[in-house]
């Protein structure tokens, strides 16, 4: 990344307008031609610097649920609990953490029912117990990653 | 709010990402025959009612050079968690700050938030300093720093196959 990516995944993470032309807003922000903004946008989800370009969806107003789970996975079962886990297509991210709750991942439904019955397919076929716990409350984050 | 049928299609188009042409609104619009316009207008009510927060981008902070991630997870009186969540959130280094339920006996922290820096002890220095500055030493904490990382990828809410490019799978 150069120093214009750098300029541009920070302008971006501030939203883009919703407007016939956004990215012609953007890139007369940024001083470069809108054709040099696609293209480097392009490729920074190209090479995978980028996961993802577009809505930031608030799941509970859309009446879904989102919510983060731990699990207490025996060490010498990681692999093979992480591949079962991360099978399921509502499991959004999973991370292994230096902790005796040892992986946390993502569940993102678009029903709180859902959420529960995969919850119980995982300990069903991992038969490590999940702990759940969806935000009760969030605080208002003001400024972005800086790149 | 309601989402009508046309609401869930439209974010099922939209969910895996926006085209990247000059005009992306009208080329979803194409998509779903309606008028650009009409999606624009839809699109900016879903954002005023808070269904979208806005458009943007995820980075994947791995790739940038983020490599130390931690979570740092707080045992917080419930009566005070709402000061010390907005001290937190401020801190131009916390990225995500969420109150959420304790798992007692296994688990008893309630607050959580992501502090991301390109280094462990970059963050472990910077988390010292928050915890001095805000009188926070009283209060029990942990630093969760991530291993591997097994899957990376924006929530998907409404199932429609055929609508998710492959940049969504990644």
């Amino acid at each position: 990344m150069d120093s214009v990516d750098c300029k541009i995944v920070n302008q971006l993470q501030e939203g883009l307008p919703v407007c016939a032309r956004p990215f012609d807003d953007v890139a007369a922000q940024l001083d470069i031609p809108v054709d040099e903004l696609l293209a480097r946008l392009q490729r920074l989800l190209d090479d995978k610097l980028l996961s993802r370009f577009g809505p930031m969806y608030n799941a509970e107003s859309m009446g879904g649920a989102l919510s983060l789970c731990a699990m207490q996975v025996p060490p010498d079962r990681f692999d093979a609990v992480a591949a079962q886990v991360n099978a399921f297509a509502e499991v959004a991210h999973n991370y292994e953490r230096d902790h005796l709750l040892n992986m946390w991942f993502v569940i993102a439904t678009e029903h709180p029912a859902q959420a529960v019955a995969v919850i119980s397919d995982i300990e069903q076929q991992t038969g490590c117990r999940v702990y759940d716990m969806p935000k009760q409350e969030e605080f208002f984050i003001g400024l972005k990653l800086a790149v | 709010m309601v989402l009508s049928e046309l609401d869930r299609e439209l974010i099922a188009e939209i969910q895996g990402g926006l085209p990247l042409v000059a005009r992306p609104y009208a080329a979803i619009a194409n998509r779903l025959g309606m008028t650009e316009e009409t999606l624009m207008a839809r699109l900016r009510e879903l954002q005023s009612d808070g269904l979208i927060k806005r458009m943007g981008v995820v980075v994947k902070h791995r790739a940038l050079g983020y490599q130390a991630n931690a979570m740092v997870v707080w045992d917080i009186p419930d009566e005070d968690v709402e000061r010390v969540g907005a001290l937190l959130a401020a801190e131009t280094c916390v990225t995500l700050c969420y109150q959420r339920p304790r798992r007692l006996p296994q688990w008893p922290y309630n607050l959580f938030c992501m502090i991301h820096g390109r280094e462990r002890n970059a963050v472990l220095r910077r988390l010292a300093q928050i915890v001095e500055f805000h009188g926070l030493q009283q209060l029990p904490h942990s630093v969760l720093f991530s291993g591997r990382s097994f899957k990376q990828r924006g929530a998907h809410y409404v199932a429609r196959e055929d609508s998710l490019p492959r940049s969504a799978h990644g």
